[in-house]
């Protein structure tokens, strides 16, 4: 197959950044993220554990939409001490997220009075310094990628210093454009990979700051023939994929 | 009627602790904190925040891991602060009142990762002044939250230096705890049946006074048979008032008793933003 669509690169890209978790708790926050956990489990890693998005482990791995089989018991409390034991891979959206990785979804504007009140901090400040976090940005934009968050929720490398350190992993950042990452010697935001038929110079123009450029960019990687299927066949014949990236 | 005088025993029976909804509310001054159990839009005690709206109270401070039971207290003007991670209608992601409050200026809150919430309960739980957690180093958390404290392990660490400086998240203490279960017995034990207990064990053991709302209440050997043991998450010394209230979590999910009503929700948010 060679006709694929930016949706399922991105859910590629997603299921990519849990290909070397191992057995641990994957954590996606929306619907990219979640079709990628699920491919994940299907292709790179079969240990990997996922949720039904309330209480419940899931022994088999369901399209989007659909239940399976439980193989354990995982409510908010118990949650809270997986965030706090570091097995788990948390995979946010990011209303705001600068160049070291600090992500806004609680609010714009002044604290006191903001001009827009999101979610709130939710369970980011705990999941940044405690575990693999990775971030999914559905329409990459300048508003978005921004030189300083109003809020910082998510924990940037900039602000990760002594035991805010310890543990703290800001992994990748996948758009509908691209993967980032802060593979750099000061943990900016670098250009991991741009999309197919995407440059670096329209990332570049949808982002608020500079980004790293390495000299050979390279492409995100074409989803496999096993992968189209699995998406395409097993857990997303819907294509709900397409309406959060649209071709 | 206060909630300690209803509660008497009388001879050698334990104590009845069934009372109404208006008569739990009564409980409530100028000022308290309360803490509300349940998580976004599930299992909320609506029943008894429609109760608490009913009310002359003013001024509350509310600890909720939050959903429409926030947004309706602030849009009543009940609230001068929410202490949360986050407020959410699940299927509908921000309560629109909730965003009006917090975008007119009509409230203050202190944010707070839900981490942070969970300890700050465990420690008032544990009549301890804080428990150390690492969330909240580093975020803007902290830089909103004057008055809290960080707090240095007093053990070395493996290499012999010094410990981690880690939050020290300082007890909520709650006044009033409301919290909704699918059944409960007279005396306040009480389980739930869906997939998750929330944390309205803790908001109990956080409070001086405790209020469990249920869709029935039922004998204590029924109780004990609705469920298994461990799903028996409340008892009685936990617990203050007991009131039966069918449908007291609605429009938000009760299950398996019920689950979220959707459209009752559209509504309230339409209504809201309007």
């Amino acid at each position: 197959m060679s006709d694929f669509t930016r949706a399922e690169v991105c859910a590629v890209a997603c299921a990519d950044l849990f290909a070397d978790d191992g057995e641990i708790l994957a954590s996606p926050m929306g619907t990219m993220p979640l079709i990628g956990a699920r491919l994940a489990r299907l292709t790179s890693n079969p240990d990997l554990l996922i949720s039904d998005g309330e209480a419940y482990l899931l022994a088999e791995t369901p399209p989007i939409g659909g239940t399976a089989p439980l193989e354990g018991w995982l409510p908010y409390g118990k949650v809270f001490d997986v965030v706090a034991a570091g097995t788990r891979h948390v995979v946010m959206g990011a209303n705001q997220i600068d160049r070291f990785g600090n992500q806004n979804i609680s609010c714009l504007g002044p604290h006191e009075k903001p001009t827009r009140q999101m979610f709130g901090a939710r369970g980011a400040p705990g999941n940044s310094v405690n575990h693999r976090t990775s971030y999914w940005v559905a329409k990459h934009a300048s508003r978005v990628f921004v030189a300083s968050v109003d809020f910082a929720s998510g924990v940037g490398y900039d602000r990760a210093s002594g035991a805010a350190g310890r543990f703290h992993d800001v992994h990748r950042v996948v758009t509908n454009l691209a993967v980032l990452d802060f593979d750099t010697p000061d943990h900016a935001m670098r250009i991991a990979s741009v999309h197919p038929g995407v440059t670096v110079e329209q990332v570049q123009e949808q982002t608020g700051f500079p980004l790293v450029v390495p000299d050979d960019v390279p492409t995100t990687r074409e989803p496999s023939d096993e992968e189209l299927k699995l998406l395409r066949e097993v857990l997303d014949p819907k294509d709900i994929r397409g309406k959060e990236v649209p071709a | 009627m206060s909630i300690a005088a209803s509660g008497a025993s009388e001879g050698r029976s334990m104590k009845d602790k069934t009372t109404s909804l208006t008569d739990a509310v009564a409980v409530l001054a100028d000022g308290m904190t309360i803490g509300i159990g349940g998580w976004g839009s599930r299992r909320k005690p609506m029943a008894l925040v429609h109760a608490i709206l009913e009310t002359q109270v003013r001024d509350l401070t509310v600890v909720s891991f939050g959903g429409p039971d926030v947004g309706m207290l602030c849009a009543a003007g009940k609230v001068r602060e929410v202490v949360f991670g986050f407020v959410s209608l699940d299927s509908i992601p921000y309560d629109p009142n909730f965003t009006r409050a917090r975008q007119d200026g009509a409230i203050t809150v202190r944010e707070l990762d839900e981490g942070m919430v969970v300890a700050g309960l465990r420690a008032a739980a544990q009549r301890l002044p804080f428990l150390p957690i690492r969330a909240g180093l580093g975020s803007d958390v902290l830089t909103y939250y004057p008055g809290i404290r960080t707090v240095r392990s007093p053990y070395p660490d493996e290499n012999g230096d010094d410990g981690e400086e880690l939050v020290a998240m300082p007890a909520l203490n709650l006044d009033v705890a409301f919290v909704h279960l699918n059944r409960a017995d007279a005396h306040g034990n009480a389980c739930y049946l869906g997939p998750d207990p929330y944390f309205d064990d803790l908001f109990c053991l956080a409070a001086r006074v405790r209020v469990v709302s249920c869709e029935q209440i039922v004998s204590t050997a029924e109780l004990a048979a609705a469920a298994p043991p461990q799903a028996l998450l409340l008892n009685r010394m936990m617990v203050d008032a007991v009131v039966e209230a069918p449908g007291g979590a609605g429009f938000t999910s009760c299950v398996p008793d019920y689950g979220r009503d959707e459209a009752a929700q559209r509504a309230y948010a339409e209504a809201a933003s309007a």
